[in-house]
């Protein structure tokens, strides 16, 4: 099969380009950028004229509830909307039921994906076995099962000690860890950001040396035992500061942020809205522009949607007793582009916090267009201007404080390994 | 700013639900003051019943247990002559999974007319009334850390009763300010009234974060300082759990920092009023001699909470016009 994507506007950050330049297609892979091979003859063309072409989207932490809660939403629903929202790679923690920590969990999740047909799923392992931070889990095996990263999936591991070892044995196989920041125990119990709002709400605050804290620690063991460290989901100022430092002296630990707290603030829970629950809490304004500058200048590598659908019973109760997490794949990349709107970010580094920054941290061969690499494209229009409606989500889960923003910039053709996943049908 | 306005009020200005005392304006705090002063004289009557609220049916929906007001609710809608469900919800419904949400629409098919809701979830009346069907009436008797805007209501009632009004008050509210949904609605009652100063005093473990900024109070560490020069002073329950959760060493100590003895008071002045929202820890909070003299009006908040809930429960039903 052989595509040629004609009349578009190029992204491919990995080779600098940004420009009117054609695509060609064959067998999977990209073939030439710009003039076509000598006696290319594409079976079929793609008009992308007023659109742009980039990489596919490589999202570092999306939820697919499969295995383990296939009542809220499954492998095959969610890779469709990652799918409809440009994405092509992502990265599924390992806070599964059962916990990624067996290499046939990794393998279950993996052979889904591949049936379902519509992303690139790439497991992270459990960091320690069960996610219960007492055991290690057999990372060896994890690995050899296709699992790119170890994880703490959101759950940290609240004994020191055990996380060191972990740390250290990972290192022995050369394997990233991915840890959220967040002290179990100043966490416990809360549901907000320890600040005016919650104050005013009665919320039970979660304060933020919640994150520094948990920082500080895995910033020492990184240190100390050269385990490659990846943070997900920044939150705080202070923790930028801190992760600023950590660079400094172990210029390989990366960090990601989740889109909405590039968006929301604190004052997006007035009125206790429960899809403004998610963990780590929205904090002040100050914060949210700390992580903006800390994405605009690369000290945050990736932008990931942090996508966690919800059945609507999980939303439906008092603000703490409702389920943290937002469902995120299909407004990830209209997000990202009101962040260039805003002036924070050029659009060609917008796309490149999406594609080349995530590949970067995972050492993955994607998320550039090269000849030779796998034809992961995204195809979008940037001026289409559109109001996010529940009706519009292929995601089971309709859980977004988005619903009724104005977006701009869809999707309009996703192709995984040469393959279309996705095209938007014609209105 | 506030969130809470549209969601209590209907297009035309009338009280819909009664969930917190932010979003609602010094003209309707004032209108449910009055209306319960009209109600105050109903309980010395022979007969305490007028016929307001006949027909109606006032469902106390307590998913945490409480004496004093679900006891004063039921009052209140007795003396309406409204019908009083009870509903023990820690042995029924949701002790067998019953979501919240069902639980409040089988009782909305049973044609109740207005749910009295405390829960332990800061937000649940709020949930309550954004999917409660129409007509139906909520009154948040405490949600969490969040509000207990009738409590406030009586505190305030009480207030205005002996000052006359709220203009020159300076009130000083002492104790657990984080976990305390009386000293939120509280505060927010009294800035809204227009009282001078609205002050809080506690250890810091039990001031919330950015208070001062957040609620519009002063901030006081030291008692004696926070006590210097007030009209009003409100002493707040200290939960026993607080010293198993490190807030703080001891009940000793606590007293010792923070209770109200018969000297401290000495210092703030005989015209001070004393006040607190039950119950009492007797030389914790305060000292007995403290709680039974001549200053405390402890007692009449709870016999005049029964007039304010009347008056809540009569705004809600549309029975503002007619008066008691």
């Amino acid at each position: 099969m052989k595509i040629a994507i004609r009349g578009g506007h190029l992204i491919d950050p990995a080779n600098a380009l940004d420009a009117p330049l054609d695509l060609y297609l064959a067998e999977g892979r990209v073939a030439a950028v710009g003039k076509a091979p000598d006696g290319f003859h594409a079976d079929r063309g793609i008009d992308a004229r007023g659109r742009v072409v980039c990489p596919g989207l490589i999202d570092l932490r999306a939820r697919l509830r499969e295995p383990g809660e296939a009542d809220r939403a499954d492998i095959a629903s969610e890779t469709r909307a990652a799918a409809a929202g440009g994405v092509t790679t992502l990265c599924c923690p390992p806070d599964t039921d059962p916990v990624m920590d067996t290499p046939a969990v990794a393998t279950l999740v993996q052979r889904r994906a591949q049936a379902a047909g519509s992303a690139r799923v790439l497991p992270v392992g459990a960091l320690t076995r069960g996610l219960e931070g007492r055991q290690l889990s057999e990372m060896g095996a994890l690995a050899e099962a296709g699992c790119v990263a170890l994880g703490d999936g959101g759950r940290p591991t609240a004994d020191n000690r055990v996380q060191r070892r972990a740390f250290e044995y990972a290192a022995t196989f050369g394997l990233l860890c991915m840890t959220q920041p967040q002290d179990p125990q100043l966490t416990a119990g809360g549901c907000a950001h320890d600040g005016t709002v919650a104050t005013r709400l009665g919320l039970p605050g979660i304060p933020e040396s919640a994150e520094t804290l948990a920082l500080a620690r895995d910033l020492a063991l990184a240190e100390e035992t050269g385990v490659r460290l990846h943070f997900n989901g920044l939150s705080s100022a202070r923790g930028v500061r801190l992760l600023g430092r950590g660079r400094y002296d172990n210029p390989r630990v990366t960090a990601d942020v989740a889109i909405h707290q590039l968006h929301l603030d604190e004052h997006a829970l007035e009125g206790f809205d429960p899809n403004c629950h998610v963990l780590p809490p929205l904090r002040t304004g100050a914060d949210r522009d700390a992580l903006r500058n800390a994405l605009a200048q690369g000290h945050i590598a990736a932008i990931c949607s942090d996508h966690q659908p919800h059945d609507r019973d999980a939303k439906t109760a008092p603000f703490p007793d409702t389920a943290p997490g937002i469902s995120a794949l299909e407004t990830l990349l209209p997000l990202t582009l009101a962040l260039v709107d805003l002036g924070l970010l050029t659009l060609a580094q917008g796309i490149e916090r999406l594609t080349l920054g995530p590949a970067r941290v995972l050492d993955l061969p994607y998320g550039r267009l090269d000849p030779g690499r796998s034809a992961d494209i995204c195809i979008f229009d940037p001026e289409r201007r559109w109001t996010l409606r529940p009706t519009d989500l292929l995601s089971h889960g309709h859980n977004t404080p988005f619903i009724g923003r104005e977006l701009r910039g869809r999707v309009t053709h996703t192709l995984l390994a040469g393959r279309l996943v996705y095209e938007e049908s014609k209105p | 700013m506030t969130p809470f306005g549209p969601i209590q009020r209907d297009p035309e200005g009338r009280l819909r639900h009664f969930l917190s005392i932010e979003g609602l304006d010094r003209a309707l705090l004032t209108r449910i003051l009055d209306l319960a002063e009209g109600f105050a004289g109903v309980g010395e009557r022979l007969i305490k019943k007028v016929p307001l609220c006949r027909g109606h049916t006032v469902a106390n929906l307590f998913f945490e247990t409480s004496t004093r007001t679900r006891t004063t609710f039921e009052l209140a809608a007795k003396r309406l002559s409204a019908d009083v469900l009870n509903l023990n919800i820690g042995a029924s419904a949701t002790a067998k999974g019953e979501t919240l949400l069902d639980t409040l629409r089988n009782l909305e098919a049973m044609q109740c007319d207005l749910f009295v809701v405390r829960h332990q979830a800061s937000g649940t009346a709020h949930f309550l009334a954004q999917h409660s069907a129409p007509g139906v009436r909520i009154v948040n008797a405490g949600d969490g850390r969040h509000a207990h805007p009738t409590q406030a209501m009586l505190d305030m009632f009480t207030i205005r009763r002996h000052r006359g009004g709220f203009a020159d008050l300076r009130v000083a509210i002492v104790g657990d300010i984080l976990h305390s949904r009386v000293a939120r609605s509280q505060i927010h009652a009294l800035n809204v009234l227009g009282a001078r100063e609205v002050r809080v005093v506690g250890p810091r473990t039990l001031i919330p974060t950015e208070a001062a900024a957040a609620l519009g109070v002063r901030v006081f560490h030291d008692l004696a300082a926070g006590l210097d020069g007030v009209d009003v002073v409100i002493m707040l329950r200290l939960q026993r759990e607080r010293m198993a959760g490190a807030l703080l060493p001891s009940e000793r100590e606590y007293y010792q920092r923070w209770g109200l003895t018969p000297e401290r008071l000495a210092a703030v002045g005989e015209g001070a009023l004393v006040m607190h929202p039950g119950p009492i820890n007797r030389g914790v909070e305060m000292a007995s001699e403290v709680a039974d003299g001549p200053q405390s009006v402890i007692l009449e908040q709870v016999r005049l909470g029964i007039a304010v809930r009347m008056a809540v429960i009569a705004l809600l039903l549309g029975y503002d016009e007619a008066g008691p």
